[in-house]
């Protein structure tokens, strides 16, 4: 495997009014994990339902109820540790975490805290060619997730949906490694495709399938360097928790702000308080949980109701094995093999399908030329209707033919756009497409000679001037083409023009 | 009338096949010695419609079957308030379940029924299965039909499982379920004269059962004799997929491992448990059990379980942790009680006032223990070190075991049945004495049995308990047998409640 | 460890029970006899010992990925002492 090299980017700085300010970022990404039940009970996990109907008696926690894991939950969960190179823990343990809420049924979510099921791993953050971040991975635990509480349907009483009670999630915590807001969405945007490439969560933002809570602090340069020589936390500034953002937009929005305000508030010489904020995004501001007003004590032991989870090395193996080939590792094989740009490649990696795609397109043929094609015309094209690569109507064949007509000359160029935009509205084999539409390019040089002398015939005064200056030869080229309907071969019209000229 | 009802499940087992008696017969007058027996306070709910129509089904099936039909089949048995039975009311005793009504049924009611057992109703208990008295149960007290001679104030049956016991002892019904945590099944069994068996942890599924404490609770068999407590653990017993903690291990015929042959089995004698303050009758009997488990062949070993005096210790620290987060569902949100808020009140209002409404002094007492053992920067110094007492706990029984002894014969209790309000009104560590002898057979996981083994002076019945290795319920049993024949306990209290 | 009325008040609010203001004095001296008695686990040596993780040594039961539950949201809100809408109601919570 090749791996591409890179730079670590300069953080982001804020100038303040007394010197510059950095900002120092931590996310928890909580993933919900892609699977058809629950992680403790055998409800459904759809999105969308009923209120209250995907719930079991288990979700409910009606007395007496129990957890039983879905061990499909715990193999994504190892498929992800894996594809973020992290370390896999043969044991690990689920803790409750007691807390009253509505929308938590328990009066605790059953987590992991002391033994979680992954460990450090790392993801490489993308932010240009040969330029980005090494995020370290702390740990990524299994967990339940909470159900809705609905607070806009009556003016007194909130209204509580437990579907997506238990529903499966993955916390992805990682260390204070992220330096601007652009890093934090870029950050989200690689687990993102890293999970959707191994299947283990959609990463559908707008259902609260990826979330995101963020740790913002800033200090002083230099100061953040000395944290990583000494992992000691205090060279860093006091961090606040922004809850449960699910928009790239907001996250980048609420760091901005939420820097901002910490700035303001240390040069005005007050203390940044260590709390839980929200961000509202009407107003473009952070501000301070009532709800999580008072310290939390979460009273964490260990969940009686259940067994250590112990997995087996060689299950693990099996899981690597299967594993697809990751976007970084497919980038650097895309520049390699097809010769096509780091940033062509990373536009055709960024989702598995789309390189998939790319690759049946480019099988056997030009990668430069097909990779040109398949961003520009067919993701372009895509994207104007948006619809994503597993709805495109032309497919991966139909593509290739077209450039197999224009390399074998059948078409030039401009045609094989117009060939494009016929099979996309119309499907059908390109190549009869062209048969029965006589889209052929004419490389008869003796029928586009004639076309040439009857252009030349019927227009003296241009010729004349044609011949004084070659120049304007193109006009005649432009004629040829325009009384061939495009289909003269281009190179051989411009050749028999300026032969013409010349004689 | 009482005579059906008075019938061991052994007993009726053989005449129902018979066919000299029917299983309407049987419910029939056990919901007759329950009207009668309404002073006890041992039943909560009586679900007669429910009970006839399942004789009835019963004694098709017996007469379709015959020989075939499962040992329980058309056997009344009283279920304790903590197992959920669908559409039947379910409170665990407690007011917070007001009018609870689950749309499931336990998975071991499940089996009960499966096998053909009427469900006569359900019985009382402390609230939430935390007393050893029944004091604490919403519904009052339930009442042991024993009386001591000459003295008619009323005595605790034990607890938690006490309505179960009277029921069981007064002869209401065959036998009951009941569930043990720290001693609910076996101390409530000691007071009033029956048989109690808590099963290995793992044995008996808890799906279904509300929850105490997680990694102690333990449902078994109430009965009036070891041999009923055999076939009754027969159809409770066995894997469950619903709960992660239920062994899958096969269960054993435990009826026919009673041969009562007990001939050069070690019995263990901790010394531990000769603790001070201990009665005279109480001391008198364990020698007696010793002397008859001798006289059966066996052989009588003095052993040490060094830990033992921890056990109530670590006990008070791991239910009540588990109990305190067990019962945070119980918030007014999805079922049960709810708090009527005055204006302006908002959710933690509702949270705070529903939960002092609906939890009674004991329960609101271990909650609060709970919570604050578990609560930050004491974690490690009560929970975290009373688990490692716990691992103590059990490596003394393991290091026992391991040294040859097949099981360990101690009093199930240190005092016989004392009077209700006579205990812990003013420190709750003096009622919480009463399991001291029960409480590290929950902690290490261990099967145990109470055997009414003879009466005290006042002529009040006493129990002894047996200790077995893990999942060896069965040879518990025989050894309990082997008790069981020599101590000739003389069953039935008087029925006094019939006026 | 005794508990004072302070903690008696933060831990009765943890775990959400109210408790009067003049009945806090007598829970404070309950709940030290309790944590007084439970004292005695301070004198055994468990240097080196493992807390107990499974009653029962045996390996996590696991369920396959299969819808085999819920679709009954009558049944989840049959018992809800109020319920709107296919909806469990209480009073509203700010965020």
């Amino acid at each position: 495997m090749l791996d591409l090299t890179f730079t670590e980017p300069a953080p982001r700085v804020i100038h303040g009014l007394e010197g510059d300010w950095e900002m120092v970022i931590g996310m928890e990404v909580h993933a919900q994990v892609s699977s058809k039940a629950k992680l403790f009970s055998g409800a459904s996990t759809e999105f969308g339902a009923e209120p209250n109907s995907n719930v079991s008696f288990v979700d409910a926690a009606m007395p007496g109820m129990l957890p039983v894991i879905n061990e499909f939950c715990v193999e994504q969960a190892v498929r992800t540790g894996l594809g973020l190179n992290a370390r896999i823990n043969l044991f690990s343990a689920f803790d409750r975490k007691n807390y009253f809420y509505p929308d938590l049924p328990q009066g605790y979510q059953i987590s992991q805290l002391y033994h979680p099921i992954v460990g450090e791993g790392e993801v490489i953050v993308w932010m240009g060619e040969g330029t980005a971040r090494r995020v370290r991975i702390e740990r990524i635990h299994l967990e339940q997730d909470a159900g809705k509480s609905i607070h806009d349907m009556d003016p007194e009483y909130s209204f509580v949906d437990l579907n997506r009670t238990g529903v499966a999630l993955m916390e992805i915590v990682s260390r204070p490694d992220i330096r601007s807001p652009e890093e934090a969405a870029a950050y989200v945007g690689k687990l993102r495709q890293i999970m959707r490439y191994l299947g283990t969560c959609d990463g559908n933002m707008q259902n609260g399938n990826l979330r995101a809570d963020v740790n913002v602090s800033v200090c002083r340069p230099g100061d953040y360097e000395k944290y990583r020589e000494t992992g000691d936390f205090s060279h860093l500034g006091t961090r606040c928790e922004i809850k449960n953002m699910n928009s790239m937009r907001f996250i980048q929005q609420a760091i901005e702000y939420e820097a901002r305000r910490q700035i303001a508030i240390l040069e005005d010489g007050g203390e940044v308080v260590q709390e839980t904020r929200l961000y509202d995004p009407n107003k473009g501001e952070t501000r301070s949980m009532r709800s999580k007003e008072e310290a939390h004590d979460y009273r964490y032991f260990p969940c009686p109701d259940l067994l250590p989870l112990e997995l087996e090395a060689a299950w693990v193996e099996e899981i690597r094995a299967s594993l697809p080939e990751l976007p970084d590792a497919k980038k650097a094989r895309f520049v390699r093999d097809y010769g096509i740009t780091e940033y062509d490649a990373g536009v055709l990696t960024a989702e598995r399908e789309a390189a998939d795609f790319f690759e049946e397109v480019a099988r056997g043929r030009d990668g430069k030329m097909a990779a040109n094609w398949v961003i520009n015309e067919l993701f372009g094209r895509l994207n104007k209707e948006g619809r994503t690569i597993g709805e495109s109507p032309v497919s991966a064949a139909q593509l290739g033919a077209i450039l197999d007509l224009i390399r074998k000359g059948d078409i030039s160029g401009k045609i094989a756009k117009d060939l494009f935009e016929i099979v996309w509205t119309e499907g059908g084999d390109p190549v009869r497409i062209v048969e029965e539409r006589g889209m052929k390019q004419v490389t008869d040089s003796a029928a586009i000679e004639k076309v040439v002398d009857e252009i030349m015939a019927a227009n003296p005064a241009q010729l004349e001037k044609a011949k004084a200056n070659p120049k304007v030869a193109g006009w005649f080229v432009g004629q040829v083409m325009k009384a061939t309907q495009g289909k003269a071969n281009p190179q051989v019209v411009n050749e028999i023009v300026r032969r013409k000229l010349a004689g | 009338m009482g005579e059906l009802a008075g019938l061991t499940i052994s007993e009726a087992r053989a005449r129902l096949r018979k066919g000299e008696i029917t299983a309407r017969e049987i419910t029939e007058d056990c919901l007759a010695e329950i009207e009668a027996a309404a002073p006890l306070g041992a039943f909560v709910e009586v679900t007669a419609e429910k009970a006839l129509a399942m004789a009835d089904a019963a004694d098709a099936r017996l007469a379709a079957e015959g020989e075939a039909a499962p040992a329980m089949c058309g056997i009344p048995v009283g279920i304790k308030d903590l197992f959920c039975v669908e559409g039947v009311r379910t409170q665990a005793a407690s007011k917070i379940l007001d009018n609870f009504r689950p749309p499931y049924e336990s998975t071991v009611t499940a089996r009960l029924w499966q096998d053909g057992a009427v469900m006569l109703g359900k019985l009382n208990m402390d609230e939430f299965a935390m007393g050893s008295s029944n004091e604490t149960s919403h519904f009052g007290p339930a009442i042991n039909p024993w009386r001591a001679e000459g003295d008619s104030r009323p005595l605790t049956p034990g607890g938690s499982s006490g309505g179960s016991a009277a029921a069981v002892a007064a002869r209401l019904c065959l036998a009951a379920t009941g569930t043990d945590t720290g001693g609910s099944i076996r101390q409530p069994a000691a007071f009033t004269g029956i048989v109690g068996l808590k099963p290995t942890y793992g044995r008996v599924s808890r799906w279904g059962i509300v929850a105490f404490a997680s990694s102690l609770d333990q449902a078994g068999p109430m009965t009036r004799s070891v041999r009923d407590a055999a076939i009754m653990l027969q159809a409770m017993a066995g894997e469950d997929p619903r709960d992660s903690t239920s062994a899958p291990r096969p269960v054993p015929d435990f009826e026919a491992m009673l041969t009562g042959d007990i001939r050069g089995r070690r019995i263990g004698i901790p010394k531990e448990y000769r603790v001070e303050g201990m009665s005279a009758g109480i001391e008198a009997l364990w020698q007696a059990g010793i002397d008859m488990l001798r006289d059966a062949g066996a052989e009588i070993v003095d052993i040490s379980l060094p830990h033992t005096k921890y056990a109530l210790p670590a006990y008070y620290v791991i239910a009540p942790a588990e109990a305190s987060s067990n019962l945070a569902r119980y918030d007014g949100v999805r079922y049960g009680h709810r708090a009527k808020l005055a204006p302006g009140e908002g959710i933690v209002e509702m949270y705070e006032k529903t939960r002092a409404e609906g939890f009674g002094d004991e329960v609101k007492r271990r909650v609060m223990i709970g919570t604050y053992v578990l609560s930050a920067g004491y974690y490690d110094a009560y929970y975290n070190r009373a688990r490692k007492v716990r691992t103590l706990i059990r490596r003394d029984f393991e290091q026992a075991f391991a040294s040859g002894i097949d099981a360990v014969l101690t009093p199930a209790t240190p005092s016989t049945a004392f009077a209700l309000g006579e205990k812990g009104q003013d420190d709750p560590v003096e009622m919480y004495l009463n399991d001291i002898f029960t409480v590290p057979v929950n902690l290490a996981g261990l099967p145990g049995i109470s055997v009414p083994a003879g009466r005290d002076a006042k002529g009040l019945p006493l129990g002894l308990q047996l200790i077995g290795r893990p999942w060896e319920e069965g040879e518990m049993m025989n050894i309990a047998l082997a008790l069981e024949e020599r101590a000739g306990f003389d069953g039935a209290p008087s029925p006094w409640w019939k006026g | 460890m005794s508990i004072d009325r302070e903690t008696a008040r933060k831990v009765a609010h943890l775990a959400r029970i109210g408790v009067a203001e003049e009945a806090l004095d007598d829970l404070a001296r309950e709940l030290s006899a309790v944590l007084g008695f439970v004292e005695q686990l301070m004198e055994v040596d468990v240097e080196g010992v493992e807390p107990m993780v499974s009653v029962t040594p045996m390996t996590l039961k696991k369920r396959r990925d299969e819808v085999t539950d819920g679709g009954y949201p009558d049944r989840i809100l049959a018992n809800a002492p109020m319920a709107r809408e296919g909806f469990f109601v209480v009073p509203k919570v700010v965020e």
